[in-house]
């Protein structure tokens, strides 16, 4: 067995029982009593401010107090009636950066009520009842391709099926769930709580759902558009973005989603190898997720260089304080240059930079850390548009996610507009089913 | 420190916390400990009848309700007077008076309405040493069906007899404890006191169920399935004994009687309310069921410093001071206007004020896009609901209005003279200022 600190790349850094240990919850659920402690301290506010922050309207203050008033049934079906992935978004939602920033005990006491780990627990307590709690409208006869089984689809799909639309989901991967399977930390969704999330949610009925079918590859949005009353995109954005740096295809360089999704799907973690040196170039909650991985995976140094300033950081100070508790070393305002080595990567060299008022400049110091495993972490891209209109290097929608050709909607991290959250492209698939609900019934 | 030293009827104790009759003063074991720890005195747990103890129910004794966290407010229970030999008991009330010579104690007792009865337990009382008797006619379930306890409380005639036993058969203070489920709490003080009592002692636990199980349908607790009303007591019943002591306090007939408070004191600031109010003393009892004998501690360096804040050097000092503020509606002043005012620095934007104003009161609280929350003069009423609902003490205010000022509401300039209903145009009774 190696350990965290045998050369290279190297699976088994670490015992099964402490991999097992390391990616095991994060935040481990409530139970009853301790929902009911953080439940009381919700003061119920009006027009509450949470409310606001949540990018899918949760009703919070209500649902909190059916939780508090011992109905956690009721207050999941509040979370579901607005967010059906409610369960998942529990899980990943920047709560930090959204309801629990804006919850007013954050700003009364700095410390805000646990208003994602209540709503896991209203989520679980009804989804581990293994009944579906919607049921769908007559039949319309309407039919709908929603493509991607992502959040954006998975949410579109839900909602036209409620109101009777008979919804065909294509999906490029083998399984559904899009960026919830295949792009969140192990610890954040554990117990294959995707796969279960995305089961339950079909449980509504109505929705049919074909894997290895790709736009672009396997589908033209013209054939969809004739054979589907409406068309739903919400294929994501499957490229990634280059460094732009000398040696990139030295071995060793590889892309931090596929490194993530290798690690989601993997039955054995000891069988999945990570450098002894890792180096995550990035400041998304990509990077953060690369990084704090390999840690917990056994390497022994694992650094994120980002190019700018930490207030720039796209990952939550509580994503990056994470990361530094679990030992990442953070690295601001540097920038890859040249990634050297003979075959396999064995240094990265980092040029520091400073914003100078007209741009990120590169002071033309570098500095030089020693690497078998660097991680790229800048960002991803839209793979295909379909020729529909753009805007920026996204699909072009309007807020009802309509796109620049009729009967088709785009949702999701594709389409422009929004953070690019699980949370907003849930909001988004909603709302474009609602809009097409509209046309197909007008 | 300011002294707390208190001489209630001329019984001194180190200060003016007292254990009310209740299961914490049940036996010597837990009556030594609350000495220990600090309490100034104790009225041990109600003492019946020569012969087979009463028996309590096996099952739940107690139902409570909550605040958030699960704090308790109030406390139900259908517990009876002690269920042990009166001898045991007088036995260990002389064992631990000899110990604690410091320390008030007072035997509580209730036997049937027979003055035989009265005439056969009290020299045994007597005989322990102990400070006074305090005569339970408070106890509102069990033993009222037995035609004692609140039974007695309820009927004027029946206290002022049995208090007059009392007297003739007993030499040292008789406190009468009333019982608060009658409607003028003033009728059962007066015939204490035309009885001879020395002091009153209130309020007795209220009637109450504190909840239903809505899977067997029983009230609570429940005990196999059938429920009977309880005695309610703690921090939820302090607002209605504050109220019935000041009737006492300041009523012609019974004012100067002496009175020790009861009725959910949980803290020193509970304990100065009672006292300004008229109580020479406080008995606790709900708090200690709740937190143990060690909050005694947090009251005596609480009321010792608020009253070297004051300038208070006794307790005697504080009794009844705020008495002559207590008054009734009829004379409030009208004249009087006051405006609420929200402090933006402490205000953390929960809008409770707002929807309070919004649906319940004058819709004097304005909501901007960003969520600062103004009031409007010339609506407000000054109701107060905005300051009770805020979670943020102080954060919102009430703010007198000058002399002189216009009230934006009413358009009237604000009078400097005091003015109350028996003279306003608008009642048809008023009298004329002479």
């Amino acid at each position: 067995m190696s350990n965290p600190m045998t050369p290279g790349i190297a699976a088994a850094r670490l015992p099964a029982e402490t991999l097992a240990q390391n990616f095991a919850d994060l935040h481990a659920p409530l139970d009853r009593h301790e929902a009911r402690v953080a439940a009381d301290r919700c003061y119920f506010c009006y027009d509450a401010p949470c409310v606001t922050a949540c990018p899918t309207s949760i009703d919070i203050p209500l649902f909190i107090r059916q939780i508090s008033t011992g109905t956690p049934d009721a207050a999941a079906k509040t979370i579901f009636d607005q967010n059906i992935l409610g369960g998942m978004c529990a899980r990943v939602c920047p709560t930090e950066d959204l309801c629990e920033q804006a919850c007013v005990r954050e700003a009364a006491e700095g410390k805000p009520v646990e208003i994602g780990r209540l709503q896991r627990y209203a989520t679980d307590t009804l989804m581990a009842k293994q009944s579906h709690p919607y049921s769908r409208a007559a039949p319309t006869g309407k039919t709908v391709a929603v493509v991607g089984a992502g959040p954006a689809g998975l949410a579109c799909a839900h909602r036209l099926a409620m109101y009777g639309h008979d919804v065909t989901i294509f999906d490029a991967q083998t399984k559904p769930g899009g960026l919830n399977e295949f792009g969140i930390a192990a610890y954040k969704s554990t117990d294959d709580f995707a796969a279960r999330e995305v089961d339950w949610l079909m449980g509504i009925g109505g929705i049919t759902l074909q894997t290895g079918k790709a736009l672009g590859r396997d589908l033209s949005l013209d054939a969809l558009a004739g054979d589907f009353d409406a068309v739903f995109l919400a294929v994501g954005l499957g490229g990634v973005n280059a460094l732009q740096a000398a040696g990139e295809d030295k071995d060793g360089v590889r892309n931090a989603v596929d490194f993530i999704a290798e690690l989601r799907q993997a039955s054995d973690l000891t069988s999945l190898p990570v450098g002894r040196d890792v180096v995550v170039i990035g400041g998304g909650m990509t990077a953060v997720d690369a990084a704090v991985q390999s840690k917990l995976l056994g390497a022994q140094n694992v650094t994120i260089a980002y190019r700018r300033s930490r207030d720039a950081m796209s990952a939550s100070r509580y994503e990056q304080d994470l990361a530094a508790s679990h030992g990442v070393r953070l690295m601001f305002n540097v920038q890859p240059v040249a990634i050297h080595g003979n075959g396999s990567v064995r240094e990265v060299e980092l040029e520091y930079t400073a914003d100078t008022g007209a741009g990120l400049q590169g002071t033309g110091e570098t500095i030089r850390l020693r690497v078998d495993q660097l991680f790229k972490a800048i960002g991803q891209t839209l793979e295909t548009g379909a020729g529909l209109a753009l805007d920026g290097r996204k699909i072009a929608v309007t807020a009802a996610g309509r796109t620049s050709r009729a009967g088709v909607w785009a949702g999701g991290d594709c389409a422009s507009g929004g953070d690019d959250l699980t949370v907003t492209a849930v909001a988004e698939g909603r709302d474009a089913a609602m809009d097409i609900h509209a046309a197909l019934t007008a | 420190m300011a002294d707390l030293t208190t001489n209630f009827l001329g019984i001194k104790s180190p200060n003016p916390f007292w254990l009310a009759s209740a299961p914490p003063t049940d036996k010597e074991y837990n009556v030594r400990r609350a000495f220990d720890a600090g309490w100034g005195g104790v009225v041990w747990k109600t003492l019946g009848s020569e012969g087979p103890p009463v028996v309590n129910v096996n099952g739940p004794r107690y139902g409570a309700i909550y605040g958030a966290d699960r704090r308790l407010l109030g406390l139900n229970n259908i517990e009876l007077i002690t269920d042990r030999p009166l001898q045991t008991n007088l036995d260990e009330i002389k064992r631990v008076k000899a110990d604690y010579p410091d320390r008030a104690m007072i035997v509580s007792i209730m036997v049937p309405c027979e003055e035989q009865a009265w005439k056969d337990i009290l020299p045994r009382v007597q005989e322990t040493g102990a400070d006074g008797i305090e005569l339970n006619f408070g106890c509102p379930h069990g033993m009222s069906e037995r035609g004692m306890g609140a039974a007695v409380g309820q009927v004027p005639e029946y206290i002022e007899m049995v208090t007059r036993w009392c007297k003739q058969y007993y030499d040292k203070p008789v406190i009468v404890k009333l019982t608060p489920n009658i409607t003028d709490i003033r009728q059962p003080a007066a015939a204490a006191m035309r009885g001879g009592a020395d002091a009153v002692s209130l309020i007795n636990t209220i009637n109450s169920i504190t909840s239903v199980n809505l899977d067997t349908m029983s009230p609570e607790p429940s005990i196999d399935g059938k429920g009977s009303h309880g005695g309610y007591c703690g921090p939820a019943v302090k607002p209605i004994a504050l109220s019935m002591v000041s009737e006492i306090a300041r009523h012609p007939e019974t004012r100067g009687l002496a009175i020790s408070g009861i009725g959910g004191v949980t803290t020193w600031r509970d304990a100065a309310e009672y006292i300004s109010l008229g109580c020479g003393n406080v008995q606790v009892c709900t708090a200690v069921m709740t937190y143990g004998f060690k909050i005694v501690q947090e009251m005596i360096s609480g009321l010792s410093g608020w009253m070297d804040e004051k300038g208070y050097t006794s307790v005697e000092q504080v009794v009844g001071r705020a008495i002559p503020n207590v008054t009734d509606w009829k004379y409030l002043n009208l004249n009087y206007v006051a405006k609420a005012k929200i402090n933006q620095d402490d205000c953390i934007k929960c809008g409770r004020c707002y929807a309070a104003c919004e649906d319940t009161s004058h819709q004097a609280i304005a909501m901007s896009a960003d969520r600062t929350f103004t009031v409007i003069d010339a609506e407000c009423v000054a109701c107060n609901l905005c300051v009770d609902v805020c979670p943020v003490e102080n954060c919102i205010t009430m703010e007198a209005m000058q002399p002189g000022q216009v009230d934006p509401r009413t358009g009237k300039v604000v009078q400097k003279e005091y003015a109350n209903w028996t003279t306003h145009p608008n009642n048809p009774g008023a009298v004329a200022a002479e």
